[in-house]
């Protein structure tokens, strides 16, 4: 279950810094963050709240937050902070020679 | 018929003493006041935080101009007095100004200290007395060069910190071993002056100048060894002398001030001295504690109730310098009849000592942490004996049992006569019953019922505990509430230090103004992106990631994250040819919904942020440009059809409608602006609710401002009448550039003109016709840099990342 496979999916330049772009994914859409520190975070593009689109937030410090209704959603575990309570789907990611490389699990037909 | 009283000399003593008398005796007097300077009665003590730029000249101003009217009182700006006729009961000022008095009271104030060495005359050399000195060095500072300040007291620590705020290299040099050794023991100067070094200030001790050296202005300080230090600037603050020329000229009484009673009487009965100029059982002060008795006391003399006597009290000293506390009161010096108690921790920069007699307090130092400090006064004050605390005194009020650490629980032990505020010598039982009798909510008004911590401001914290304490949960600081957790600084003190530091980026304020968090909010960041590009329209580059997602993305996000587009129809006017671009691009989109908004629009709902570009393409073909419908800007001018069409209409209300939505589109406000034009009183286009209204009348246009109709309901506030519609654009403008560069960040007009007053805004805006026409040019210059259609910019390719994902994934790839 554990397994992942590995999707290029651009460079950290493609994303503004304090920002995010999006991926679409069998999954649905993913939202790729890029902090002021060039750090990279996925997370499944739905607030845990009003599944507002947290690609559209305002990236702060490791957190970003929700421009429907401003929860505020940390972008290493997807968990809601401060008095709100709820996650979001996270997904790994890898930077390889200035590449960024989004985990997917196996189609679970497939790793069967 | 009203006794004549004249005042020579308008500072901080004669200006409380003529609140404690308009108290006390109302129109007893016909008052007249001499002014040396050219300006009303402003909070001396303040100037250093105006010289650092954390306050405005106007914001230390104790009287305005409306004050002495308020009272008929006649101001004489700019007018010394040069001579007193005591036989003819006359002053006479150098401008030939000629008063008869029935009582004189000399305020005359000091004079700066200027040592006798060659070059003290060089253009350069400046005191540090008064605002126009302030101004001189904030000229100086300009230059960003060298200056050096003579003098290692409180005036000379706080020039120089102020000096090095402004950007200038600054040394300091000092006479004696040690900094402040009137006020500090040795110890804590030392840390005082490693402090003031870890700031980048030199600190040169046992400095004797030996002359200022130049040719035509300063070029540095040369000391006795024959060191040189260049400078472009040189503050002499080595102390003041009582100026009492004009006394001892009039034949008074004078040893080192102006000899008086302990009723401020000079030896002349119809004469009083008080301030820094007078002498009063053989002292003369310089603190603001002092002086304030002085005018208490001659306050009643003057108004002949009761019997108010000056007796000396040992005044603590503060240090107004942001970042350093520092607190000293009586006498510290080492005496064989004399125990202290010494704390230190080196790491935390902390000192205190505590100096006993006969098991009484007698003198206090404290550096680092200053927070007992009015406790332990109040211990020396009251010569309470300390015997049994003597083990913990040291550590303050919070270790001596009852009261716990808790700040709020150690202010509500204090005693009722605890002294809270030391410049103004007030107590806090005055303070708690003031509350509670009056009604008082806000701190403010506090300071105006009780004066605590009305002056340099440092008890502010334990005046607003007492507040807390009196109020309970009622009590909301309103005034210092900070602009999110990433800071302690409210928004009118972010916006203030923003200009007075001319902070140009988002990552320049949040260093200089010691932001918590690494990178902001999204409470925070907007607010300061809006504030740069207020303030600084041509130089600041506006912080993209930094806005909401509607004003990045140009459009209004829906709650299933499509978009919403308005374009913009001027004045709530269409035609067939703009009709049918939009009927054709809610086809060709497939737009779900269209639909007229309140502020005479159409509203297309429902777009895919994929679609956006293409479709403002559309759009931009047949002449639409955005509406600013998702922006903290300019929204809409809504009109009815007035006199084109109107059998009532008074003036053609579409047109300046148009006119003005023309001339103000693009520009970004604090909260959104909507604004209406209504071509008679009948009003359909309802402009009463509006943040601006115009209703046109026969005679030209009414102004309205400070409507509601959302989350608040409010009818306009009228502005005033104009004649031409000229007259009325540049009215509106200026009273949106005054919104735009002084409300908080999301706050409507209405609020914010309930906050500053509806009348200080007409004044403003209105009245004031030069202050008006420079609001005008400020809104007319940053409108060059806003008015940029976003959604053509973006059919042309900005910010193309925006609407694109950056990948797709299909099944297939992932499946493999």
């Amino acid at each position: 279950m554990n397994s992942f496979l590995w999707h290029e999916i651009g460079t950290i330049e493609d994303i503004p810094a304090r920002g995010a772009r999006c991926v679409a994914t069998p999954q649905g859409k993913i939202a790729v963050f890029r902090t002021a520190d060039d750090r990279v975070f996925a997370l499944e593009d739905k607030c845990p709240h009003r599944g507002g689109p947290l690609s559209q937030g305002i990236v702060h410090d490791g957190c970003v937050t929700c421009p429907l209704h401003n929860w505020v959603i940390s972008l290493e575990t997807g968990l809601a902070q401060g008095a709100d309570e709820g996650a979001t789907m996270s997904f790994p990611v890898r930077i390889e020679g200035g590449r960024i490389l989004l985990g997917l699990e196996q189609p679970v037909e497939k790793a069967a | 018929m009203s006794e004549k009283l004249v005042i020579v000399g308008n500072g901080m003593a004669p200006g409380r003493m003529l609140e404690h008398l308009l108290e006390a005796a109302p129109g007893r007097y016909d008052i007249t006041i001499f002014n040396a300077e050219p300006r009303v009665n402003y909070d001396r003590i303040m100037l250093s935080p105006v010289l650092s730029g954390e306050k405005s000249y106007e914001e230390i101003v104790i009287h305005g101009d409306g004050w002495y009217v308020a009272n008929g009182i006649t101001l004489y700006k700019g007018h010394r007095i040069v001579a007193i006729d005591r036989a003819a009961k006359t002053v006479t000022s150098d401008h030939g100004v000629t008063e008869a008095y029935d009582k004189l009271v000399i305020a005359t104030g000091s004079v700066p200290f200027i040592i006798p060495v060659p070059g003290k005359d060089l253009p350069g050399v400046l005191t540090y007395r008064d605002l126009d000195d302030v101004n001189a060095m904030l000229l100086a500072a300009q230059s960003r060069q060298k200056a050096v300040v003579i003098g290692g007291g409180l005036l000379g620590l706080e020039a120089a910190a102020g000096l090095k705020e402004r950007g200038m290299d600054v040394t300091v040099l000092h006479v004696m071993p040690t900094l402040m050794e009137r006020q500090l023991d040795p110890a804590a100067g030392y840390l005082l002056q490693k402090t003031i070094e870890s700031r980048g200030i030199k600190v040169i001790t046992k400095a004797n100048t030996k002359q200022i050296v130049g040719g035509g202005k300063v070029e540095g300080v040369e000391l006795d060894d024959g060191t040189i230090i260049p400078a472009t600037l040189v503050v002499m603050a080595v102390g003041i002398r009582p100026n009492v020329t004009l006394a001892k000229e009039a034949g008074l009484t004078v040893n080192r001030g102006i000899v008086t009673d302990d009723r401020m009487r000079t030896l002349d009965p119809d004469i009083l001295a008080l301030g820094e100029c007078a002498e009063v059982g053989g002292n003369v002060y310089g603190l603001v504690a002092p002086l304030y008795q002085m005018a208490l006391v001659a306050a009643a003399a003057l108004a002949g109730s009761g019997d108010e006597r000056f007796v000396h009290i040992d005044t603590p000293t503060k240090l107004k310098v942001t970042g350093i506390d520092l607190y000293s009161v009586g006498d510290f010096a080492d005496g064989e009849d004399r125990e202290e108690i010494v704390l230190r921790d080196a790491t935390a920069g902390i000192y205190k000592r505590v100096v006993l007699k006969d098991d009484r307090v007698i003198g206090t130092v404290l550096f680092g942490e200053t927070a007992d400090g009015a406790w332990f006064a109040d211990l020396q004050k009251k010569q309470t004996d300390v015997s049994d605390m003597r083990d913990t005194l040291i550590f303050g009020q919070a270790f001596q049992g009852g009261a716990s650490a808790d700040p709020l629980a150690a202010v509500a032990a204090l005693a009722d006569d605890a002294e809270i505020c030391g410049c103004n010598g007030v107590c806090k039982g005055r303070i708690v019953d003031a509350i509670k009798e009056k009604g008082l909510t806000a701190l403010d008004e506090v300071r105006a019922h009780t004066k605590a911590s009305a002056s340099c401001g440092t008890c502010t914290g334990l005046v607003e505990k007492l507040m807390q304490l009196s109020l309970g949960d009622s009590y909301n600081p309103a005034a210092i509430q900070p602009m999110c957790s990433c800071t302690e600084l409210g928004h009118d003190e972010v916006r203030r230090l923003i200009k007075a530091k001319a902070l140009k980026t988002i990552p320049a304020v949040m260093q200089e103004l010691e932001w918590k968090t690494s990178c902001g909010c999204a409470r925070c960041r907007p607010a300061l992106n809006y504030y740069l590009v207020a303030d600084w329209p041509d130089e600041y580059a506006d912080d993209y990631q930094s806005r909401f997602v509607n004003e990045r993305v140009h459009a209004n996000i829906q709650k299933d994250g499509t978009y919403s587009v308005v374009p913009r129809m001027w004045g709530g006017v269409t035609s067939s040819k703009e009709l049918r671009a939009i009927a054709d691009v809610v086809d060709k989109f497939a737009i779900p919904t269209v639909k007229v908004t309140g502020g005479q629009r159409i509203d297309m709902l429902g777009i895919r942020k994929e679609d956006l570009p293409a479709v403002w393409a559309d759009l931009g073909e047949a002449g639409f440009v955005s509406g600013h419908a998702y922006a903290k800007g300019l929204r809409t001018v809504k009109t009815c059809v007035g006199s084109d069409w109107c059998r009532f209409g008074t003036q053609d209300s579409t047109g300046l409608g148009i006119r003005i939505e023309k001339f103000m589109w693009g520009s970004w406000t604090p909260a959104k602006v909507k604004m209406a034009v209504s071509g008679c009183p009948r009003n359909c286009a309802e402009a009463t609710c509006k943040d601006v209204g115009v209703i046109c009348v026969d005679s030209g246009f009414e102004i309205h401002f400070a409507g509601a109709a959302g989350l608040d309901i409010k009818g306009t506030e009228v502005l005033g009448l104009v004649k031409t519609e000229d007259e009325a654009l540049e009215v509106i403008v200026a009273l949106t550039q005054m919104y735009r560069e002084q409300a908080r960040y999301l706050e409507r007009i209405y609020k914010w003109a309930k906050r500053i007053g509806y009348d200080e805004i007409r004044r403003q805006v209105l009245d004031d016709v030069e202050r008006r026409k420079a609001y005008h040019d400020r809104f007319v210059f940053s409108q060059k840099f806003a008015q940029v259609d976003p959604w053509s910019e973006r059919v042309s390719g900005k910010d193309k990342h925006e609407f694109q994902p950056m990948a797709a994934i299909g099944y297939a790839e992932a499946a493999e």
